[in-house]
């Protein structure tokens, strides 16, 4: 039986289990967009003819973190989003822009399709950034300081790369020829950034922030930190030495890039979650403070345990539907 | 305060209005694609198809304004009104959660596997897709109309400390005007898609468009708005009876009725005042607003004056109500006329094709129209008698909403040009197609030269 005080660790779980898919599938779209070349017209048709049928869903795992956030924890909703108030709504143009720029460049006269492509390009880039700089912010508790300002900056380059690098690791697994070959290279630099940016973050983190610092240096948490910066570098340096090797014959391991670039997710969320946890917004408000009704939460979670199965069971067939080498872009 | 209030509530009626025009469209348009699919599977006549294959573009461009407009609303709610998830929060999170789960994820991928999933499964699992998607937009209008509806009649709960328990999740959502809206929301949405596809039709007509696939659209179309018009003057009319008894106030608005009265007459014309508390230049049916809302001539109406401080600014209740009611009237007539013809003729005369093309987007002045009647007919409310709209309101700096209340109108602003232009330009396009070669029959369908953009 589900006691009442067992409701705020399942929600909080459920949210982070949404938070993670939303990175890694959104991320790998984000970092599509954002790699987009925009004088070459038939590899930008081919990289968004891979993310095509799966984008929108992607896009709604946010919906759910942002409606998770709302059901179970409405306070920390209103206090976390007031407080990141013009970082979130640009971040909402820019997945605006780029949401309704893939539907528009496929429908407008020729001459206004690279102004589309734009707007896909800098949407996701602005996109992926604001996220970044909110998640900078969340970590500083919403400090308004110089070095706070700094971080999330950093944070919003650092997030940036991680979605470039996961983009184009869904492109070696999704294409073939030159543009592989063009998304090895581009997984090669990006990938090199994103682990300067896992260092970085892993530095600065516990320096600036106390708290951080008593968690990562007591047992048990140490356990669960110290090996995150050792595990994502010999990930990042397994994934340089395949990356070197690509493509192989007959396109073996094409796989590989992208299966390491979501363990390396995996361990900064898993980071980041021990860092803070049990405290929804850091050093301010923990989940049993946050919490609305029970009555409410059991009545969601009833749904939740029947419907997400079924969501997970269609998402894979979604995928296995249009699993292999993307083909020739055709819409509908 | 009073500035960001006013910002708060212009900014997510920006928001809002936006959003609607486009599911107001997909939740009917899918309907009609999955039926245009249907006949397809059945018949193997190439026709259905290429006016499906024309309508899904359409559908996935609505759809994706529908989906990122309504993004910008799951954060407004915390960003705006705070006030609302502390007081309802225990109702309205779970609600529209189960929107996200039950709905959102469904249509999003089936939708994946609809736009692009043809060649890939079967035939009849892309069918199954198409009507996937259908049931999601539905279900998606359950959950967030029994919300809206629970704003606006809220039962099933108890205050403690200030915030709202809920006792009754049954009476939550199936509260008193839950099921009027839900009907009136939906057959204004097949309205709306309807009126759309027969504006488009008889452009691409008009345009020298020969081929079979827009007549069948354009009579398909007015065939289905002539039978949903007399429906929903029916369902409009229980739901206006229902809002009678549940919402006195709003009704009184509706109608400019400042003192309750007996026997009042339906005004076709008036200028409310809300200054001197009565109707300049009034032009009424003796007796008519009583005999519709009581079904006595001589009915009791309560009046304005009965709700001093707790009723709706009266001027945009009292003229939404009729330009909903007026675009209505217009709506019935040019279907049945449209519909006579087509039956008599075979096709529109040249002056009601124009019509039919001037009539492209009155879906979504009537349904903008009755939303404004209906959410603005609730202030000074959020949720009726529990929470008032100014003690939901952020306190974030009134600046900031300022700023992002411009960027939004601006953005909105560009992208329904942006839409409406890509329309034209889409039926203008098809215009130039070939009408259906021999080669492109049902049989060898999977690999039938359909250069992109065909229908």
């Amino acid at each position: 039986m589900i006691l009442d005080a067992h409701l705020p660790y399942i929600f909080v779980g459920l949210m982070g289990l949404a938070i993670l898919v939303y990175a890694i599938l959104d991320g790998y779209d984000l970092g599509v967009g954002i790699l987009l070349p925009l004088k070459h017209e038939q590899k930008a048709d081919q990289m968004i003819a891979s993310i095509g049928p799966f984008w929108d869903a992607n896009e709604t795992w946010l919906v759910l973190a942002i409606g998770l956030l709302f059901i179970a924890f409405p306070s920390a909703h209103s206090l976390v989003l007031k407080e990141l108030y013009l970082p979130a709504t640009f971040m909402l143009f820019g997945l605006i822009l780029r949401g309704v720029a893939f539907d528009f460049r496929a429908k407008v006269k020729q001459t206004r399709k690279a102004n589309w492509d734009k707007a896909f390009k800098f949407g996701s880039l602005l996109a992926s950034f604001m996220q970044g700089y909110m998640l900078g912010m969340y970590i500083m508790g919403f400090e308004h300081s110089l070095q706070a300002e700094v971080f999330a900056l950093l944070s919003g380059f650092g997030v940036t790369a991680a979605y470039c690098f996961i983009g184009a690791c869904w492109l070696i697994m999704k294409t073939e020829g030159e543009l592989q070959q063009k998304a090895i290279h581009w997984a090669r630099k990006t990938g090199w950034i994103c682990f300067v940016g896992v260092l970085a973050v892993c530095l600065v983190n516990p320096l600036i922030n106390a708290a951080v610092m008593e968690r990562w240096t007591t047992l048990p948490f140490a356990l669960f930190i110290w090996p995150i910066p050792f595990v994502s570098l010999c990930l990042f340096v397994i994934c340089h030495q395949v990356l070197k090797r690509m493509p192989l014959k007959d396109d073996a391991g094409c796989w590989v890039p992208f299966m390491i670039a979501l363990f390396i997710f995996l361990f900064c969320f898993q980071g980041l979650a021990v860092s803070f946890f049990p405290d929804i917004v850091p050093g301010q408000m923990t989940i049993f403070e946050a919490a609305s009704a029970p009555n409410s939460l059991r009545f969601i979670l009833v749904g939740a345990l029947i419907v997400v199965p079924c969501i997970l069971a269609y998402t894979a067939w979604s995928y296995r539907v249009f699993w292999g080498k993307v083909r020739e872009l055709r819409y509908y | 305060m009073e500035d960001v209030l006013l910002l708060s509530r212009l900014q997510f009626a920006a928001n809002i209005s936006f959003h609607i025009l486009f599911p107001t469209i997909t939740i009917a348009l899918c309907w009609l694609l999955c039926y245009f699919k249907i006949r397809f599977d059945l018949s193997r006549d190439p026709v259905w198809m290429r006016a499906y294959r024309f309508w899904v573009k359409v559908f996935a461009l609505s759809f994706a304004l529908g989906v990122v407009s309504g993004i910008t609303m799951s954060f407004q709610f915390g960003t705006n009104w705070p006030g609302y998830m502390e007081k309802v929060g225990n109702i309205a999170g779970p609600l529209l959660g189960y929107e996200v789960l039950t709905a959102f994820f469904l249509e999003a991928t089936f939708l994946g596997v609809m736009l692009f999933g043809q060649g890939r499964v079967p035939n009849w699992v892309h069918t199954l897709a198409t009507c996937m998607v259908a049931v999601g937009t539905s279900i998606s209008a359950f959950w967030i109309l029994a919300l809206n509806s629970w704003m606006q009649t809220p039962q099933g709960f108890e205050m403690r400390d200030g915030v709202a328990h809920v006792l009754d999740w049954w009476a939550v959502i199936f509260n008193p005007s839950f099921p009027y809206r839900l009907a009136h929301m939906l057959l204004a949405s097949g309205l709306t898609a309807s009126f759309l596809m027969a504006g488009l039709s008889a452009y691409r007509i008009h345009r020298g468009d020969t081929k079979r696939a827009p007549r069948l659209a354009l009579k398909t179309a007015l065939v289905f708005a002539a039978i949903l018009m007399p429906v929903q003057i029916l369902v409009g009319d229980l739901h206006g009876l229902n809002t009678f008894k549940h919402q006195p106030q709003k009704v009184a608005a509706m109608e400019g009725v400042w003192e309750t009265e007996q026997g009042a007459p339906l005004l076709l014309f008036a200028i409310p005042d809300e200054e001197q508390r009565t109707n300049h230049f009034a032009i009424g049916i003796p007796n008519m607003a009583s005999l519709i809302l009581t079904h006595e001539m001589d009915g009791e109406i309560r009046g304005l004056n009965e709700f001093i401080g707790e009723h709706p600014p009266v001027k945009p209740v009292f003229y939404g109500f009729r330009i909903m009611v007026g675009i209505g009237m217009l709506m019935l007539l040019v279907a049945w006329l449209g519909t006579y013809q087509l039956w008599r003729h075979g096709k529109l005369s040249p002056w009601m094709l124009k019509t039919t093309m001037a009539m492209t987007f009155s879906g979504w002045l009537a349904t903008l129209a009755g939303w404004y009647v209906t959410e603005i007919g609730r202030q000074p409310y959020l949720v009726s008698g529990v929470l008032r709209t100014a003690d939901a309101v952020t306190d974030i700096a009134s600046g900031n909403v300022l700023l992002t209340f411009i960027l939004y109108i601006s953005l909105y602003a560009f992208l329904l040009v942006a839409y409406i232009r890509t329309l034209m330009l889409m039926a203008r396009k098809a215009v130039e197609i070939e009408e259906i070669q021999p080669e492109e029959h049902p049989n060898n369908k999977d690999n039938a030269p359909l250069a992109q953009g065909a229908h």
